[in-house]
């Protein structure tokens, strides 16, 4: 990255290390959260296609990631954080979430523990700044940001680890779901773990801009399919994984979102938003994250209203939704009252003023078969 | 990007195949590559007179709504019922199973006021 980049005037994107790469296979960019991005190459349907059938990498640089490390890391990231991360062995890695003191989801994040004392999270490009001062805050010196100095590359679908395996290291065949491990490669350093955002199985890998890039070109010539921002939607729309700014937010709590899971109170440590999710846990929910599918073809979107379908009013509106590809229906996500939001619920949803009948399920649209 | 030469396009990349006092329209080619991948179309009634300009119907990529507009007046004939089910034929036939619509013309001058294939080939070349 050039000199200009860190003196970009309010308003300018960021560009990926790996750009010249992306734009030499096709890429079309868009901007999202500040940054340059791929949003396709060769096709939305097809790279979604490739990942669920095959292999996918996709170029994640925009994701804030930051190490806190050092004897009190792990306490100084239980007090920012909800699921009580002193529990991961190292070689471990984890969802959680940042709250506020109102309970609210600040970002949802993933926190790996490479060694006893050095722990990556990985942040939404979106909320990276504000993410990366609650956790200086919190940890001071022992936090730095490496953003800027790194590449991530999610590879992603039934092939991914076997071809990681041949490509990057025999290792990755041994990465157990969730394990993360910094591996030898080419004279560098690449931090590989089994996780992601597409509902396939596969990894994130992190390392340097000039050995990413190498990375890159052996998995492309290995046959790997580059996938842009627009099939990494609908990809995790379909397995029903939430986005921060459209399905969670400040506003919305871990318990109405189906995310108490990784909330952990019986540790009794103290953490940002503790004492209002003791309260939030027991109290009755006022609303429900809820999965619907369209009965007929249709392209369910966010914002649409969501109805009752006898009396035509409107109980919500979907916070995200896509035409899936692979589930080849309309689905989406919408927040509602709880004797609503059942399995089987008929409902509908409003398109250009026609009512499309939709019905809940239960979550995910699409789940993978291994 | 091969342009057939027997059609009829309008600034908003549709185009329209005359047929005596009727004519097919659709998209072309440079328009389903600007779109990306077709998730859904939907088509005007048949019956439905439509004035030249107005909004016919809709189509969707993955990311965007957008709508399309008739290139003639006229009454709508047939549509192309298979693009319910696939509407992926807009992006790989435009000109051809792709189709949308066939119309019976009310204004058939309304022709002479359309770009030809040299003319909308001078079109994408400023794009």
């Amino acid at each position: 990255m050039d000199d200009t980049a860190t003196a970009n005037p309010a308003g300018a994107l960021r560009e990926l290390a790996l750009r010249d790469r992306h734009a030499a296979l096709g890429a079309r960019f868009a901007p999202f959260a500040g940054w340059e991005m791929p949003l396709q190459y060769e096709g939305i349907v097809a790279e979604h296609t490739a990942v669920r059938t095959r292999a996918g990498v996709f170029d994640v640089s925009h994701l804030g990631r930051c190490w806190v490390t050092g004897p009190s890391a792990g306490e100084q990231l239980r007090s920012i954080t909800t699921y009580n991360v002193l529990r991961l062995a190292p070689g471990a890695a984890h969802y959680s979430l940042y709250c506020n003191d109102s309970g609210g989801i600040d970002d949802d994040i993933f926190i790996y523990r490479l060694d006893p004392e050095r722990w990556l999270i990985v942040h939404n490009a979106a909320n990276a700044e504000a993410d990366f001062a609650r956790v200086l805050a919190a940890a001071g010196d022992a936090a730095r940001e490496v953003t800027e100095e790194t590449v991530m590359l999610a590879v992603q679908g039934p092939e991914a680890l076997a071809i990681l395996g041949r490509v990057l290291s025999p290792e990755m065949l041994s990465l157990a779901e969730h394990d993360c491990r910094e591996l030898s490669w080419r004279g560098g350093t690449v931090l590989a773990a089994r996780t992601g955002y597409t509902g396939e199985d596969g990894a994130e890998c992190i390392a340097e801009p000039s050995l990413a890039g190498a990375l890159w070109d052996e998995l492309i010539t290995a046959g790997v399919q580059p996938v842009g921002l627009g099939a990494r939607d609908t990809l995790r729309l379909e397995a029903a994984l939430p986005l921060h700014g459209h399905d969670i937010d400040a506003t919305t709590d871990p318990y109405e979102a189906g995310l108490g899971w990784v909330v952990s109170l019986k540790d009794g440590a103290d953490f940002t938003g503790r004492d209002a999710l003791l309260r939030l846990k027991d109290r009755p929910l006022d609303r429900k994250l809820a999965h619907l599918v369209a009965k007929e073809r249709a392209v369910l979107r966010a914002g649409y209203p969501v109805l009752d379908p006898e009396s035509g009013s409107t109980l919500a509106s979907l916070t995200s939704g896509a035409f899936g590809p692979t589930v080849a229906k309309g689905i989406g996500m919408a927040y509602l009252p709880p004797e609503r939001a059942e399995p089987g619920t008929p409902l509908a949803v409003e398109i250009r003023g026609k009512h499309v009948p939709v019905e809940v399920v239960r979550r995910p649209f699409y789940k993978r078969s291994s | 990007m091969e342009i057939p030469t027997h059609l009829r396009f309008t600034s908003d990349h549709e185009w329209i195949r005359p047929e005596g006092d009727e004519g097919t329209c659709g998209i072309t080619e440079f328009a389903q590559d600007q779109l990306g991948d077709v998730v859904f179309v939907e088509l005007p009634d048949v019956g439905r007179t439509l004035a030249k300009g107005e909004a016919f119907g809709v189509i969707e990529s993955v990311k965007a709504v957008y709508d399309l507009f008739t290139p003639v007046s006229g009454e709508v004939l047939e549509r192309n019922e298979s693009l319910l089910d696939h509407p992926e034929k807009v992006n790989e036939s435009p000109y051809d199973e792709g189709w949308m619509i066939r119309v019976r013309l009310t204004k058939p001058e309304e022709l002479d006021a359309l770009l030809d294939s040299t003319a909308y080939q001078g079109l994408l070349a400023e794009a």
